[in-house]
C-alpha cells in the first residue's frame, strides 16, 4: 500500500497545480478582443475556459483538503503575492502571439504527461479532475503546436519573432521539471508522478514541433527559479492587483 | 447580440418591374430566399449591411465584457464571461459567414468597419464602468438585441434566419445570466445595490436607443419590411422592449431612469419618456465616449496579428508546395 500524505502536503501540490492554471489562464484571457484573427478571439478565450475551470476543480479540492472552510474563491483571490505558488513561465507576460502560442505549447507539453500520469492517481478525486482535463490539454498541445509550426516556418518576421520567444522563455523550462520535498511525498504515495521523470515526455512533444518549424532548442545559459516559492516576476504584482480587484475592494460579499 | 436598426443602407434598386414583382411575390409566399437565387439588388446591398452591422457589433462587443473578465468578481462569474464573449465571436464568425453567401469576404467588411465606413450597434461605444456593467449589458444589451433577432429567425434571407435561430438562444441565455448578476446585486450588500442602480442608469436610455431611430423617422423600415426583412418596426420592438423588462426591473427593486415612465392601462403597455436622439446620432456618428478607442483597438489587434495572418498563409503555401514536390519525386 503507498505511504499518505498529510494535508499540508497534499495542498501544498494542489495549490502549485492551481495557481499554475489560475494565472496563465488570466494571461490568455488578457488577448481576449485582441487576437490577430477571429478564430483566435475564439480558441485563446477558449482555453482561458478550460484552464480557469481546471484552476476552479484544484482549487475547490485544495480548500477541502486543506479543511479551515476557504472556498475556491478565497483560496484563489484572497492570499498574499507571496503565497501564489504558480511556475514563472505562467505569470510571463504575452508579449506577441509568438510568445503566447509558445509560452501555451510548453506549459500543455508539461502538463499533458502529469494529467496522463495523474489519471491512475491514488487520489480518486484528482484521477477525476485529470479524467477530464487530459483530453483539454491534448486539444491545447494541438493548437499551439500548429501555430508554433506555422509562425517557425512561416515569413521571415515570423520565424524571427519565433525565434526570439524560444530564447525569451529558455530561462523558465527548468523549473517545470523541478523536484522537492513537497513532489517526492506526493510521488511516495502514489499520487502523481514525479516532474523530473517528465522532461522526456515533454521533448517528445515538443522535439518534432520544433522540428517541423524549423526552430532549434536554446538551452538556457542559467534557469529562472522560484515559483513555487512564491518568488514572483514583477509583471505577477499587476497580475493578481487586477484578479483580486473586486475581492479586495469589496470584502466579503457575494457575486 | 447586437443588431440595431439598420443605419445607412441605400435599398433603391435599378431592376425591371417584371422581376422585381416575381421577387415580392416570393417573399410573399413566405419561401426562403437562397444565397444562388435571383435578387435584386437592393435586397442583396441591405441585407449586406445589416449582417456586417450585425458581425461587427459582435466583434466591437467583445471589448467592453472583454474589459471586466480579468477583474471578474468570483471564478464562476470569470468562466461564466469568458463563455459569454466567446459565444459573441462565435456570433461574430457566423454572421460574416453568413454575409459571405451574398458575394462579400470577410476581409472586405472589416476593412469596412476600420475605416468607420461600416457601422456596429452605437451601444458599445460606452464604457463598461464597474462590474454591474456587465450583468447590465447582459439583461438589457443582449434583452434588447433578442426583442431585434427573435423575428428575425423568420426572415426572408435562409442563410441570416438560420443563423438567428442559433444565435438567439445563446442570448436568451446571455440575458438571464445578466438579469441574474443585476439580481444578485440588487439583493447584496448596500455598495452593490448603489452599483446596479449605477449601472441601470447610464445603460436605459442607451439600450432603448438600439433599437434605431423612430419609424417616421426611418428612411429604410418600409422596404425592409416589404421585403420581410424586418418583421416589426423600430417603435414596435422598443414598446415590447420597455413592456418586457420594467417588469424585471421593479422586481429586484431597482427605478428606471425615467420620470415618466408608467403603466398606460388603456393602452397595454408602458408610457415612456422622450429619448434623446440628439445624443442617439452625436454616438452614431463617432462622438460617443468609447467611439475612438473601439475602433482603434480593433485597428490595432488587426495591425499587430497582420505578420501572423501572412505567416499562416506563408505556411500553408509552403507546405502545398513540399507536398507537391514530394508527389512529383514519387512520380
Amino acid at each position: 500500500m503507498a505511504a499518505t500524505v498529510s494535508r499540508e502536503v497534499l495542498t501544498a501540490f494542489l495549490l502549485r497545480l492551481a495557481d499554475d492554471h489560475l494565472v496563465i489562464g488570466h494571461r490568455l484571457s488578457e488577448w481576449c478582443g485582441h487576437a490577430p484573427m477571429l478564430e483566435e478571439d475564439l480558441a485563446m478565450p477558449n482555453m482561458a475556459l478550460d484552464l480557469i475551470g481546471q484552476a476552479r476543480a484544484l482549487y475547490q479540492y485544495a480548500g477541502e483538503v486543506e479543511g479551515k472552510g476557504r472556498d475556491e474563491d478565497q483560496i484563489a483571490y484572497l492570499r498574499r503575492e507571496r503565497d501564489y505558488v504558480n511556475c514563472l513561465l505562467a505569470e510571463r507576460e504575452n508579449g506577441d502571439f509568438a510568445h503566447t502560442m509558445l509560452r501555451q505549447l510548453y506549459f500543455a507539453a508539461f502538463m499533458q504527461p502529469l494529467w496522463q500520469g495523474m489519471l491512475s492517481s491514488s487520489d480518486a478525486h484528482l484521477a477525476g479532475i485529470a479524467a477530464k482535463a487530459e483530453k483539454e490539454v491534448a486539444y491545447h498541445v494541438r493548437h499551439a503546436g500548429e501555430w508554433v509550426v506555422r509562425l517557425g516556418d512561416g515569413t521571415p518576421e515570423s520565424t524571427r519573432r519565433m525565434r526570439a520567444a524560444v530564447d525569451a522563455l529558455a530561462p523558465y523550462v527548468d523549473e517545470l521539471f523541478e523536484s522537492d520535498d513537497v513532489t517526492a511525498a506526493i510521488v511516495k504515495a502514489g499520487i502523481a508522478p514525479d516532474p523530473a521523470t517528465l522532461r522526456p515526455s515533454f521533448e517528445a512533444i515538443v522535439g518534432p514541433i520544433f522540428a517541423e518549424a524549423g526552430l532549434e532548442w536554446v538551452e538556457a545559459s542559467y534557469g529562472q527559479t522560484g515559483g513555487r516559492q512564491g518568488r514572483h516576476g514583477e509583471a505577477l504584482g499587476y497580475l493578481l492587483a487586477d484578479l483580486q480587484h473586486m475581492q479586495r475592494t469589496y470584502p466579503g460579499m457575494v457575486w | 447580440m447586437y443588431s440595431q436598426g439598420l443605419i445607412g443602407a441605400k435599398t433603391d434598386t435599378t431592376e425591371d418591374e417584371a422581376f422585381l414583382v416575381a421577387f415580392q411575390a416570393r417573399i410573399d409566399a413566405e419561401e426562403k430566399i437562397e444565397p444562388n437565387d435571383p435578387m435584386p439588388e437592393g435586397y442583396r446591398r441591405t441585407l449586406i449591411r445589416q449582417i456586417g452591422q450585425h458581425a461587427h457589433s459582435e466583434i466591437v462587443g467583445m471589448l467592453p465584457e472583454g474589459n471586466w473578465i480579468t477583474r471578474a468578481p468570483s471564478l464562476r462569474r470569470k468562466a461564466a464571461l469568458l463563455a459569454k464573449v466567446q459565444d459573441e465571436g462565435g456570433h461574430g464568425l457566423y454572421l460574416y459567414s453568413a454575409a459571405e453567401t451574398l458575394g462579400v469576404s470577410r476581409e472586405e467588411m472589416t476593412e469596412e468597419l476600420l475605416s468607420g465606413k461600416a457601422k456596429y450597434s452605437s451601444i458599445f461605444n460606452y464604457p463598461t464602468l464597474t462590474w454591474a456593467d456587465i450583468g447590465a449589458i447582459g439583461w438589457l444589451v443582449d434583452g434588447a438585441a433578442i426583442m431585434n433577432q427573435i423575428p428575425l429567425c423568420r426572415c426572408s434571407y435562409g442563410p441570416y434566419a438560420r443563423a438567428m435561430i442559433r444565435v438567439c438562444k445563446e442570448e436568451s441565455f446571455h440575458q438571464r445570466q445578466g438579469y441574474e448578476i443585476m439580481m444578485t446585486l440588487a439583493r447584496g450588500a448596500p455598495e452593490q445595490k448603489e452599483m446596479a442602480q449605477d449601472a441601470l442608469n447610464r445603460w436605459w436610455w442607451p439600450s432603448l436607443m438600439m433599437f434605431g431611430p423612430h419609424d417616421a423617422d426611418s428612411q429604410h423600415g418600409d422596404q425592409s419590411m416589404k421585403w420581410k426583412i424586418k418583421r416589426f418596426t423600430n417603435d414596435e420592438l422598443r414598446q415590447k422592449f420597455v413592456d418586457a423588462t420594467v417588469p424585471q426591473g421593479e422586481f429586484i427593486g431597482l427605478t428606471f431612469p425615467d420620470p415618466e415612465l408608467k403603466w398606460n392601462e388603456e393602452k397595454g403597455a408602458y408610457d415612456f419618456g422622450a429619448i434623446d436622439w440628439d445624443e442617439f446620432w452625436r454616438v452614431v456618428k463617432g462622438h460617443g465616449p468609447m467611439n475612438r478607442e473601439r475602433l482603434a483597438a480593433r485597428q490595432k489587434a488587426w495591425d499587430d496579428g497582420a505578420w501572423v495572418r501572412e505567416a499562416a498563409l506563408a505556411h500553408a503555401e509552403k507546405r502545398k508546395a513540399r507536398r507537391e514536390a514530394a508527389k512529383m519525386a514519387a512520380e
